[in-house]
């Protein structure tokens, strides 16, 4: 058995927001492989950010992990109180990329001192050891004359370009994990495409394990080895990325997946959700995502399902999958998926 | 294509510019034409910067044009115009935009928000008569009449962007631009938009100009599709063709970019830069020309064969 980079286990993050408990996640666990890419897709205010937060020490002032252990070459970071004991973490082992490049970066500094504070903060580089080493990453990351794209600020670059820089700053000490939050999001499709090849790259290159914090389920297709369907809190489903995409088995990813223009047919209504996500405040009874699905079982207002194996690497949270629930028919989108899933398995 | 349709909105040459500091102005939209027939709906696909947006706005009026023409049922609606006119468009004429957060008031009551055409234009007779629009307006987009009492802020995404779809709607419009409309929305509540579009046009014989940059969502719900890059229409088809049997070589790029949901599809697909140098226009200028009947590209002569020969 290959032991996991980063296993986060039964995770429980909660915020006090005006006097009230919100808990914004509810028991998730995760294994994360050395090289992997995974996926962690889901509506906003699913946790998927604030999940992933909690693996570099990043949740706001008011939340905090109140259970559960996140172990990372041997650590416990769930146990980490001062940002002391982060620093070596984060930015350094697990570094991040966000959505927005333009809010990411100091639009009064040149871009080249952006990166190099990183190398420096990171590294024992000063001056022209870390100015060698931030004209390399410049390369790295595919941003020509670097000598003299070193001396700009971040206004003299298009969105690609900055989130291009955002990515240099991240790579600046050589992370093992790299966790992109929405990283092309703000961007066009054509620039998407290179971000996203430029990722792959590195990665290749240097070894990396990319988490991707999206709610694209194209990019998630183009980029995951490995899908995290996130609700109210949880992972609800997990599962390499064809079994995801033509074997899902949880209603909620059913319905993420026949809600998709991309495989609706023209001209017959696409499949909506109804309902709105569950109060995080109150406490959540059986299955978080019960009152909306058409086609939850009494149980599921009971009892909150446990994970059951569909194959090694893929389970769900559904009581569909008990032996004993009776045979509930997916919609036709996701039939029609499944055929595929026979193909690649074939 | 059906010639016998009547066009509703008719683009001629169009050309908007910008002043800024330099003498030179920006021409954001350059000579584009185009047509859109009543009851369909017509996309306008470009990255940002290509103008799309200033097409839109160019339209309801918003931005000045430099050149060309815009006709709206057979009369022109850029430049000077009577004031009775100006009037009628603004109220046929609606937009719906992208982010239902930026595009509310949010220190104005629904009520307020979704009458303000109404004051605009004075479109009612009388208080209770633009009470009763409103709460049409509401109930016509899926949200109820009593929340026209409350502040944007108490309402979801999608209920939001329904407010920006009623705000639209109360006025009776025959031509709504959406630009970008869910574009901000989560994905489950994108499906609830879409669907609610699509209803309302059904039930109103509605018309739309769909501007968006999300390929995918484009070809689910539009007629026809026209691709826009540095102020510049490139190519103009029906949907179904266009994703067929993309001719320039900047739509192909751009259909080769769009990152679809399905895994076996994603791994083989290969991505086509696009580089504007490979045109060579020195000798011979472009040309608007129709390929095949419906699908138009531009190019020029040698291109245009070359075009036809791969589409063939």
């Amino acid at each position: 058995m290959v032991q996991p980079i980063l296993a986060a286990k039964d995770v429980t993050i909660k915020f006090s927001l005006r006097g009230r408990i919100l808990t914004a996640i509810r028991g998730a666990s995760l294994n994360l492989y050395a090289g992997q890419t995974l996926a962690i897709v889901g509506e906003s205010g699913s946790g998927k950010s604030v999940f992933t937060k909690s693996f570099v020490g990043m949740l706001d002032s008011n939340g905090w992990v109140e259970s559960g252990e996140i172990m990372f070459e041997g650590q416990d970071l769930a146990k980490f109180k001062h940002d002391k004991e982060w620093s070596a973490i984060r930015g350094c082992k697990i570094a991040m990329v966000f959505q927005d490049p333009m809010t990411a970066l100091n639009p009064l500094r040149t871009i080249g001192l952006q990166i190099q504070e990183a190398v420096e903060l990171h590294s024992d580089a000063r001056g022209s050891v870390a100015k060698a080493r931030t004209l390399e990453l410049l390369r790295d990351v595919g941003i020509d004359d670097a000598l003299h794209r070193y001396h700009q600020f971040p206004h003299e670059f298009s969105g690609g370009m900055r989130q291009r820089v955002v990515i240099a700053i991240a790579m600046a000490c050589s992370p093992r994990i790299l966790i992109c939050d929405e990283p092309t999001t703000a961007l066009d499709v054509t620039i998407q495409a290179q971000i996203l090849g430029l990722i792959r790259t590195l990665q290749e290159r240097y070894n990396l394990t990319v988490i991707y914090i999206t709610h694209d389920l194209g990019v998630v297709a183009n980029v995951a080895t490995a899908v995290a369907v996130m609700y109210a809190g949880d992972i609800i489903e997990y599962g390499t990325s064809s079994e995801i995409f033509y074997n899902a088995q949880h209603p909620y990813t059913w319905a993420l997946l026949s809600s998709l223009p991309q495989l609706g047919i023209k001209g017959q209504p696409l499949y909506s959700i109804k309902g709105t996500p569950p109060n995080l405040f109150a406490e959540i009874v059986g299955d978080a995502f019960a009152p909306r699905n058409p086609l939850a079982l009494k149980i599921d207002f009971v009892e909150r399902p446990p994970y059951f194996q569909v194959s090694p690497t893929h389970y769900a949270r559904t009581w569909l999958l008990d032996p004993r629930a009776p045979k509930i028919d997916p919609p036709a989108t996701i039939k029609h998926l499944r055929e595929k899933f026979v193909g690649v398995r074939a | 294509m059906n010639k016998t349709r009547e066009v509703l909105l008719d683009v001629r040459n169009l050309r908007v510019e910008f002043k800024g500091k330099s003498r030179e102005p920006f021409v954001a939209v350059n000579d584009v034409s185009f047509q859109i027939y009543r009851g369909e709906t017509f996309g306008l696909v470009g990255e940002s910067g290509s103008g799309k947006t200033t097409i839109g706005r160019a339209i309801v009026r918003i931005n000045e044009t430099a050149g060309g023409e815009i006709y709206f049922k057979g009369r022109q609606i850029n430049g000077r115009i009577p004031k009775e006119l100006d009037y009628e468009i603004t109220q046929k004429i609606q937009m719906i935009f992208q982010d239902p957060m930026a595009s509310l008031n949010e220190r104005a009551k629904v009520d307020y928000i979704v009458s303000e055409g109404l004051y605009n234009t004075k479109a009612y007779k009388d208080e209770s008569e633009r009470k009763a629009k409103v709460e049409a307006a509401l109930l016509a987009v899926g949200l109820l009449p009593e929340f026209a009492s409350r502040f944007p802020h108490e309402f979801s995404g999608g209920q939001r962007q329904r407010i920006g779809v009623a705000r639209a709607f109360v006025m009776q419009p025959e031509f709504i631009i959406a630009d970008e409309p869910i574009s901000s929305l989560d994905v489950s509540i994108r499906a609830q938009v879409l669907n609610l579009l699509a209803d309302l046009q059904r039930l109103h014989g509605l018309t739309y100009m769909f501007i968006a940059h999300d390929l995918s969502v484009v070809r689910f719900i539009t007629d026809r599709v026209a691709v826009i890059n540095k102020g510049q229409i490139v190519e103009l088809a029906e949907t179904e063709e266009l994703f067929a049997n993309p001719l320039h070589p900047y739509t192909r790029s751009l259909l080769s970019a769009v990152p679809v949901p399905d895994p076996i599809e994603e791994k083989k697909k290969q991505v086509i830069a696009y580089d504007p140098s490979q045109h060579n226009y020195t000798v011979q200028k472009p040309l608007w020309t129709e390929v095949t009947p419906g699908h138009f590209v531009l190019g020029n002569a040698d291109e245009v064969a070359e075009y036809s020969i791969s589409r063939a």
